[in-house]
C-alpha cells in the first residue's frame, strides 16, 4: 500500500526524492479520509515552498484541506491533469495523481520524515 | 474522535451504520453517518434511484389539547389554521426579535393534535421554548417531547414510492406532497409523510425506536431491485443545497429572519398575533437590507460556508452554504447580499483564501426535479 521508497509526513503527504527533485502527493489514507475530491489548487512552477507550510489545497465535497510541503524548495512542475480530473486523487494517490515536483534546497530535511513502516505505525496509533 | 464518542447521542440505527462501514461524524452531538459508499455516489443514487437516510436524530414534539392550534399558531409563523387533517407545512419558530429559534415541519393530526418535526441540535431548546410559551400565555394545551421514542427514516428518490409500497398496504400514490397518513409499514405503526430534504420525491416515516433496525433492513431489501443505497449526511447536504433548502445555523439562525432568508412565504402576518410578528412587521416596513441569493462560481474555486463576499473590493456579504452541486455540475452556494445587489446576473467575488474569485447570482433552486 505505502511504497517503501517514499517518505511520509504526519499531515499525510508523501514525497519521492530522486537526486534533488522531490515528487509530492497525498497518501491513500488522506484521500480516504477526505472522500470524493472535487477540486485541487496547486502552485505554479517557480513558486517557493517551505517545509511544513501550506503549498496548496485539495477540496472534497465536504471540506477544504491544506497540503503541507514536506520540504523546502521551488516548484518545478505541478500536475495539470488534476484540474480536469481531481477524482484521480481518490483512485491513484500514490501514482498518477502526484501533485507537484519540487527542487529541494535542503536535502537533510528528508531525514526528519517518516519511512513507510513508521507512517503505517503512525496510522495505527 | 474516540475520546468524545462516549458522550455522543446515538440513533437506534447506530450499530447498523457502523456494521456497514459508514464513516461516522459528530453532528451536533450525534454520532451520525456522513457517508457510506461516497457522497457523490449517494447523491446520484437519490437523484436517479432511491436512497435511505437515517434521520432519527431529528426531534419530534407533540402539541395536544383544546388550544393546540392556538399554541402552534403563537410560536410558529405559518398559519396552521389553514392545514387540513393529514396535511403538513414548513414553518419557523420565531423569536421576539424576528430571528429563528428553529425551522420546523408542522403536521396536523386533528384539530387538537399537532406534530412538529424539528432539527436535531435544536430539539431541547425548541421544546423548552414551546413549553415556556405555553405556560406564559396560559394555553389549554400540552407539549410533549416524543423525539426520544421515535426513529425517522427518509426514503428519497424517483423509486421511493415503489420501494415503500412493497412494505405497506397504505396506498401511497394518492398521498400528495406535504401530506401524510398513518398506517403500517412492515407491520409497524408508522406516520408516513410525503416530505423530504433532497429535492426529490419521497417519504419521511416515523416509527417506534425498537422497530427501526428491522425496518431499515426491510427497506434495503425492498429497494434492492431499484438500486437502493444508504445515504449519509454528506449527500443530504449536497442534495438540499441543490434544492436551495435552508439549513439552520447556515441560511437561518437566531439573528437571521425569514423575510431576508427568502422565506417570507411562510410568514403569515394577517393570521393574528404571534411571537415575533411585531418585529417582522417593523423589518418589512423599514425595507429589507439584505437578501439570501443563489450563486454559481464562474472563476476557479469553491465558495464555502462562511466565506466573505465582496463587491468592488469591499465586504458585502457572506456565503451561508457552498460547495459542489454534483447534479447541476457547477460549484454553487447561497449567500447574503445587499438587496440592491441581489439580482440575477450580478457579478460578485467570493474570497477564497484571500483571493477574490468571480461568481454570479443565479436563480434558485439550482435543481428542480422533472414532474
Amino acid at each position: 500500500m505505502y511504497p517503501d521508497n517514499y517518505k511520509y509526513t504526519k499531515e499525510h503527504e508523501w514525497i519521492l526524492v530522486e537526486g534533488d527533485t522531490g515528487t509530492i502527493g497525498i497518501t491513500d489514507h488522506a484521500q480516504h479520509e477526505l472522500g470524493d475530491i472535487v477540486y485541487v489548487d496547486l502552485p505554479k512552477a517557480g513558486t517557493g515552498v517551505e517545509q511544513g507550510k501550506a503549498l496548496g489545497s485539495v477540496e472534497s465535497v465536504k471540506a477544504v484541506s491544506d497540503i503541507y510541503s514536506p520540504v523546502t524548495g521551488e516548484v518545478i512542475e505541478s500536475n495539470g491533469d488534476l484540474s480536469g480530473a481531481p477524482e484521480k486523487l481518490n483512485s491513484d494517490p500514490h501514482g498518477a495523481a502526484w501533485l507537484v515536483k519540487v527542487k529541494l534546497s535542503n536535502l537533510s530535511e528528508i531525514d526528519g520524515l517518516m519511512s513507510a513502516a513508521d507512517y503505517q505505525a503512525y496510522l495505527g496509533e | 474522535m474516540d475520546s468524545v464518542s462516549g458522550v455522543l447521542r446515538k440513533t437506534p440505527l447506530n450499530a447498523v451504520h457502523r456494521a456497514s462501514g459508514a464513516k461516522m461524524v459528530d453532528f451536533g452531538g450525534w454520532d451520525m453517518p456522513v457517508q457510506y459508499s461516497g457522497i457523490l455516489d449517494e447523491h446520484a443514487t437519490v437523484r436517479n434511484k432511491v436512497g435511505l437516510f437515517d434521520v432519527s436524530h431529528m426531534g419530534e414534539i407533540e402539541v395536544r389539547g383544546p388550544q393546540a392550534l392556538a399554541l402552534v399558531n403563537w410560536v410558529s409563523c405559518n398559519d396552521a389554521a389553514k392545514l387540513a387533517v393529514g396535511q403538513a407545512h414548513y414553518s419557523g419558530l420565531i423569536l421576539e426579535g424576528g430571528g429563528f429559534v428553529d425551522d420546523i415541519l408542522v403536521h396536523k393530526f386533528a384539530d387538537d393534535h399537532f406534530f412538529l418535526c424539528v432539527n436535531a441540535s435544536n430539539q431541547d431548546k425548541d421544546f423548552a421554548h414551546i413549553a415556556e410559551q405555553n405556560s406564559l400565555r396560559g394555553f389549554d394545551a400540552t407539549v410533549e417531547n416524543i423525539g426520544p421514542t421515535l426513529s425517522q427514516i427518509a426514503v428519497q428518490g424517483p423509486r421511493a414510492v415503489e420501494t415503500l409500497q412493497k412494505l405497506t398496504a397504505t396506498e401511497l400514490a394518492p398521498i400528495k406532497y406535504y401530506w401524510f397518513t398513518t398506517g403500517e409499514v412492515s407491520g409497524v405503526p408508522a406516520t408516513i409523510a410525503r416530505t423530504g430534504y433532497t429535492g426529490e420525491d419521497g417519504f419521511e416515516i416515523y416509527v417506534p425506536n425498537a422497530e427501526a433496525p428491522r425496518l431499515w433492513a426491510e427497506l434495503m431489501s425492498a429497494g434492492e431491485e431499484f438500486g437502493i443505497k444508504p445515504a449519509g449526511l454528506g449527500a443530504r447536504n449536497t442534495l438540499r443545497l441543490e434544492a436551495a433548502m435552508a439549513l439552520y445555523g447556515h441560511e437561518i439562525n437566531d439573528e437571521l429572519n425569514p423575510l431576508e432568508a427568502g422565506l417570507s412565504w411562510l410568514v403569515k402576518l394577517n393570521k393574528g398575533d404571534f411571537l415575533g410578528k411585531a418585529k417582522l412587521e417593523e423589518i418589512k416596513a423599514a425595507g429589507l437590507k439584505r437578501k439570501l441569493c443563489g450563486f454559481k462560481m464562474t472563476g476557479r474555486g469553491i465558495g464555502r460556508d462562511g466565506y466573505e463576499i465582496q463587491l468592488d473590493g469591499t465586504a458585502a456579504g457572506w456565503v451561508t452554504s457552498g460547495g459542489p452541486g454534483p447534479t447541476v455540475n457547477m460549484n454553487i452556494g447561497l449567500c447574503y447580499l445587499p438587496v440592491e445587489k441581489a439580482n440575477t446576473g450580478q457579478v460578485i467575488q467570493v474570497m477564497i483564501r484571500n483571493q477574490a474569485v468571480d461568481a454570479e447570482v443565479i436563480p434558485t433552486p439550482f435543481y428542480k426535479r422533472a414532474k
